[in-house]
């Protein structure tokens, strides 16, 4: 591959003249939207993509024979190579079209795990995991009668790597790439090569990776990676899978239904061949089109352009939240997290840190982020957290942090 | 401010802060415990049955969670004393939210309900009073 040229800085302020949302004010002022690890805002790019195949190419796709279908066909074929070229797989028929990253991951866990797991067998995932890497495995894995295991973090909410080898019987490891809850980036490949030596499989929950930081499916190490539309500036209702061929091949279907099969007959059918084995029903084009791109924005843009940005944002808000009182930050080290950042305000609980930030027109989530293990084993119910993409600014962090200033006048 | 003090009124920031009712009875004649699964908010309430075995005569609640949460499960408290086992199954969370009197939004209403749930999925073991809608279905027998 040819060398990579360092990407200019990028300019948030100039970006969010892409997003519409922006061009609207809550409670008078303009919108600090620090929740992109929920979901993301849609540039105009993506909107009008979607809009423009709608009005000129839609119908449905794979059996039209008309020129019409043919174009929605192929619509929905280069977006496959966009989600190709983004991942670096190595061929377009190793990307599934899912509805999400928790899609992705229960098709995983039932096409892979109701075939390859039994008693004996250890199902192991991680404390950091978000539920969507976590129930699907605990419940496969009560199905087959595997063992379910989970990993532990240490304080500051980095994976116990050390006690990998304590874990006996593994036959596959879910873990995320970038934990959604602190930030956390892990040590995937490390992970991966851990499980394979085993000859068990991995599987990378990616959804909070790939809008942030540049991913190499070739080099990660994983066989599995889950990566969600919504959250890298597409649209909802789409995402994607990435699976080694060799593994998708063997595996059991997903979903059954039209567009999956090679033969029916009442006596038996036939599976299609990759990926189409996987994509049962009538595909959601549009959405699929809005995935391309957005990634096409987002690769413009310059994913490691997006990842330093993020990383100064994240590393500005750490310290400023961190010199006001009664205010407790959560996860690793700038130098080892994304750009999000979990905190607590003593005697305040998030709830109310949320609805007086949203005054301001500041929005950051307040919840367990769906890692409610993770949450018991900080001992909180939940944190604020604030998490920052391409179209955030220094300024946003100074109003999140003028506003929990505030919060702790009030609460005093 | 204004919007803020909409909100947050004195009277449930000082609920929140000067919990009433809070404990925990020893040997209940009714208890039970619930989450709001959306925020972690938890809440658990134990009562006891003045001598008709119909009236509420002590209620106490334990919880953590937001101040909309707790301060509506304190006020509820209050609420609910001295009133009927069957009554207060029946209640109407409208008379709750007239006491908690703030503009809720979607979310922040299952925050301020949860102590109400609660204490009927409370009742609805130890008298079978029927349960919320909400809580139908889940596993609260």
């Amino acid at each position: 591959m040819a060398v990579q040229e360092v990407q200019p800085a990028l300019d948030a302020e100039k970006l969010r003249a892409d997003f519409p949302i922006f061009e609207q004010r809550f409670h008078g002022k303009p919108l600090a939207y620090l929740d992109s690890a929920a979901s993301a805002q849609k540039p105009r790019q993506v909107l009008e993509a979607m809009t423009r195949f709608y009005e000129t190419s839609y119908s449905n796709v794979h059996r039209g024979v008309y020129e019409l279908g043919e174009r929605a066909t192929e619509a929905l074929e280069g977006a496959r190579e966009k989600a190709r070229g983004f991942v670096n797989a190595r061929s377009e028929r190793e990307i599934v079209f899912v509805r999400n990253a928790t899609e992705a991951l229960n098709l995983v866990a039932y096409a892979w795990g109701l075939s390859n797991l039994g008693p004996g067998d250890t199902v192991l995932v991680t404390e950091l995991e978000h539920h969507s890497n976590f129930v699907p495995w605990q419940y496969v894995a009560r199905r087959t009668g595997a063992d379910f295991r989970v990993l532990p973090v240490t304080e500051a909410g980095e994976l116990r790597l050390d006690l990998l080898d304590g874990f006996e019987g593994v036959k596959v490891v879910a873990s995320g790439l970038v934990s959604n809850a602190l930030g956390t980036i892990n040590d995937v490949a490390r992970i991966a090569a851990w499980a394979h030596e085993r000859g068990a499989i991995h599987v990378c929950d990616g959804a909070q990776a790939a809008p942030h930081r540049r991913i190499d499916v070739q080099t990660l190490g994983t066989d599995f990676l889950a990566v969600s539309g919504h959250k890298l500036c597409g649209p909802s209702g789409i995402g994607f899978l990435w699976g080694r061929a060799e593994l998708l091949q063997r595996m059991e279907p997903f979903l059954m239904g039209g567009h999956m099969i090679r033969k029916v007959t009442a006596e038996e059918t036939t599976w299609a061949e990759l990926p189409a084995k996987f994509e049962a029903g009538t595909s959601p084009t549009a959405e699929a089109v809005g995935l391309g791109a957005a990634i096409d924005y987002l690769e413009a843009v310059g994913l490691d352009a997006i990842e330093r940005h993020e990383r100064e944002l994240a590393a500005y808000a750490l310290e400023q939240l961190g010199e006001l009182p009664g205010v407790t930050l959560y996860g690793p080290p700038c130098d080892r997290r994304a750009g999000i950042v979990s905190f607590n305000v003593a005697g305040v609980h998030p709830h109310d840190v949320a609805q007086l930030l949203d005054l301001d027109a500041v929005c950051i989530r307040a919840a367990h982020h769906c890692c409610q293990p993770l949450m018991r084993r900080l001992d909180v119910a939940a944190t604020n957290r604030a998490s920052f993409y391409l179209y955030n600014t220094r300024d946003e962090v100074d109003r999140l942090v003028a506003g929990v200033r505030r919060v702790i006048e009030i609460h005093a | 401010m204004s919007e803020f003090e909409d909100m947050y009124r004195e009277v449930i920031l000082d609920h929140y802060k000067n919990p009433r009712n809070y404990g925990r009875l020893e040997e209940p004649h009714a208890h039970a415990e619930g989450q709001n699964p959306l925020c972690g908010d938890e809440v658990s309430i134990s009562l006891r049955f003045g001598e008709d075995g119909e009236t509420i005569d002590d209620v106490r609640f334990e919880g953590r969670g937001c101040a909309i949460s707790q301060a509506a499960t304190s006020m509820l408290t209050d609420l609910v004393k001295g009133r009927t086992a069957a009554s207060v199954a029946a209640l109407p969370k409208e008379e709750l939210l007239d006491e908690v009197g703030i503009r809720l939004t979607p979310i922040r209403l299952k925050c301020a309900i949860l102590g109400l749930g609660v204490l009927k999925v409370a009742l609805h073991r130890a008298k079978g009073t029927p349960l919320p809608d909400e809580w139908q279905g889940l596993d609260v027998a």
